[in-house]
């Protein structure tokens, strides 16, 4: 009785995200292209970080145009320690999510008073700032020639120094992250998060401290996009501050958007179209138009974004969740009257 | 009613808008296991004593006390802590839950999975889960909407939304609900079913302060009334003590005569 209790409003099978994880695992040994493997290592950075960011966006309600900023902090935390200061990267990685943290916290508490548009420009103003510093703070961070010499990332003497190897290690993490994201949407804290989207005033009177939950997600999001930002650093081993600018901030923000910010699956599908349209468009635009730069980008993405919040509010999650269901239905015809109601579950709010 | 020892207690409360005195110098006193209400016209500062006391709007003046503690100046998420909680005129159920997840984030304060716990899922923040989620369960069937419990709670029809409130602010073992308006846009038979809510949950040991339109219903359940006009209170008393009440006549009714020549 105890769990096929909780089964009925918390899908918490681990047979999606093993199937996912298989998939993962098979995918280099099926498909042997560096470049595809360069191609999922960006997406795997990118899921890992939006998994953070939809906690805080999704879930929470509360926007962020700044997280580029501890994309940034961790990687050049990380580079820091590993590359002047010669600390295992691991301990960098740590040193990066401590400080995210702290920085996120500090941060928060004025930011919070704010909401809705407010909010995002101040999460904005933040993101600015931090890039300046990254451009400034020459000494840490090498300015605008960049951080070189960052060195790769090893485990027991195990180094993963290619793409094949840094693969497993990105998409580990993601995966971790995943779970660790759901077990905390499935629980009191979920709810209490879910609740402030929901509404404010009922949240605060069923005497959910909304304040020091919309810290604690913000500081959360602020860890995962440090950590993706130490294991990118680690990746690609040289860094600079455009890396991490305002615009990297609203492609998060566009991720998290078109993956569907109520689901925690929404970060990975987010990422993969983003990385995958990315790569497409660099190759058709020129044919297209030969003498364009990298402001197409910005155009697609800008009108895809708009597309996808006139059309499809909830992202792509909700419309793979249903295709899911569909195929699940068609599977095992007689016994399946469960699944609409927990299915409904993860594909949270009608964002208004 | 049954205990007569005092829970809430109302001293002197103002409130300004700008010149305008919203609510003046508004004192009463809600026993143990009462059925409060609090009555009057349109804008006569109900919904704003309301939000003083229950934290959401500031005071000017004037102080409020749950048993021995003072509740001014506490924030709302406080004084749930406390053990008084409330619903709203304008239903606020979380529109992105179910109507069991709803309720389940009512029995908040009744937990204590923190981020950390919760996500590693240690075994402790399941059984947690479990025993809230029965929890749950035994007040949506104290309101009797029970078999809607997997729905999402937008898709509920208007007076199962008020009942749901009402589950997920039961959840949380306060001693003291206030009900904002709980009666707007309820048919009769929707009425009768909330009416017969409320005093179950009242005998069950459970104080209800609450503002309301409709004085038949007002009437039929309330054990003591505080009437409001202008911000100001004008009586107070038991049903039949209001009714007599002839100022309270002539702010519902107008004064007849006066009134109709005017019209």
């Amino acid at each position: 009785m105890d769990r096929t209790d909780l089964k009925k409003i918390y899908n918490n099978s681990l047979a999606g995200p093993l199937i996912f994880a298989g998939v993962l695992f098979l995918l280099p040994f099926v498909v042997q292209s560096n470049y595809i493997l360069s191609i999922m290592i960006m997406i795997g950075f990118y899921a890992l970080l939006c998994n953070g960011l939809t906690l805080l966006m999704g879930y929470a309600g509360q926007i962020s145009l700044g997280h580029a900023a501890f994309y940034g902090i961790g990687a050049y935390m990380s580079a820091y320690l590993s590359a002047k200061m010669g600390l295992s990267p691991w301990l960098g990685m740590l040193a990066g999510m401590i400080l995210a943290a702290i920085i996120a916290y500090i941060v928060g508490i004025p930011i919070f008073k704010l909401k809705g548009h407010y909010l995002a420009l101040a999460t904005l103003g933040f993101g600015v700032i931090v890039y300046t510093a990254f451009k400034e703070l020459k000494d840490f961070t090498g300015g605008l020639n960049g951080f070189f010499g960052i060195p790769t990332i090893s485990l027991f003497g195990f180094e993963f120094n290619n793409d094949f190897r840094f693969y497993y290690l990105i998409w580990l993490f993601v995966i971790l992250g995943i779970l660790f994201s759901r077990n905390i949407i499935h629980s009191r804290i979920g709810r209490a998060l879910r609740s402030i989207e929901g509404s404010e005033v009922a949240s605060d009177a069923v005497g959910v401290n909304i304040m020091k939950y919309k810290l604690q997600v913000f500081m959360l999001s602020a860890m995962f996009a440090s950590l993706s930002g130490s294991l990118y650093a680690h990746y690609i081993t040289f860094i600079n501050p455009n890396l991490f600018d305002v615009m990297t901030s609203i492609y998060l923000l566009i991720m998290v958007v078109i993956g569907g910010a109520s689901s925690i699956w929404g970060s990975v599908i987010g990422a993969a179209v983003f990385v995958l349209l990315g790569e497409i468009l660099k190759s058709v635009v020129p044919l297209v138009f030969p003498n364009a730069g990298g402001e197409f980008e910005i155009v697609f993405f800008g009108l895809l974004l708009v597309v996808t919040l006139i059309y499809m509010p909830n992202g792509l999650s909700p419309q793979l969740e249903k295709l899911i269901a569909r195929f699940r239905r068609n599977k095992e015809l007689v016994p399946a009257p469960v699944a609409a109601g927990r299915d409904g579950v993860e594909s949270g709010g009608d964002q208004s | 009613m049954s205990g007569q020892q005092t829970i809430l207690k109302v001293e002197g409360l103002t409130k300004q808008f700008g010149g305008v005195a919203a609510v003046h110098d508004v004192s009463f006193e809600v026993k143990e296991g009462e059925i409060f209400a609090v009555i009057g016209p349109n804008g006569a500062g109900k919904t704003t004593l309301f939000n003083m006391i229950t934290g959401v709007l500031p005071v000017t003046t004037g102080k409020v006390y749950f048993k021995d503690r003072e509740l001014t100046g506490l924030k709302p998420y406080q004084i749930a802590a406390l053990g008084v909680t409330r619903t709203f005129q304008n239903l606020e159920v979380f529109s992105n839950m179910t109507v069991i997840e709803n309720v389940m984030t009512g029995a908040h304060l009744r937990m204590n999975t923190g981020i950390l716990r919760a996500g590693f899922r240690f075994p402790s923040v399941v059984r947690e889960e479990v025993n809230i989620m029965e929890k749950a369960m035994e007040c949506l069937k104290l309101v009797g909407i029970e078999h809607l419990a997997y729905e999402r709670a937008v898709t509920l029809p208007y007076g199962n939304q008020r009942l749901l409130e009402i589950a997920r602010a039961y959840v949380s073992e306060p001693e003291l609900i206030f009900l904002d308006e709980p009666l707007a846009g309820l048919n009769s038979e929707e009425t009768r079913k909330w009416i017969n809510v409320i005093l179950k949950m009242r005998e069950n040991g459970m104080t209800f302060v609450f503002v309301e339109h409709d004085i038949e219903a007002v009437m039929s359940i309330s054990d003591r009334i505080v009437v409001l006009d202008n911000g100001i209170k004008i009586g107070e008393g038991t049903p039949e003590e209001i009714y007599e009440n002839p100022k309270v006549v002539a702010a519902y009714l107008g004064e007849e005569e006066e009134d109709a020549v005017s019209c």
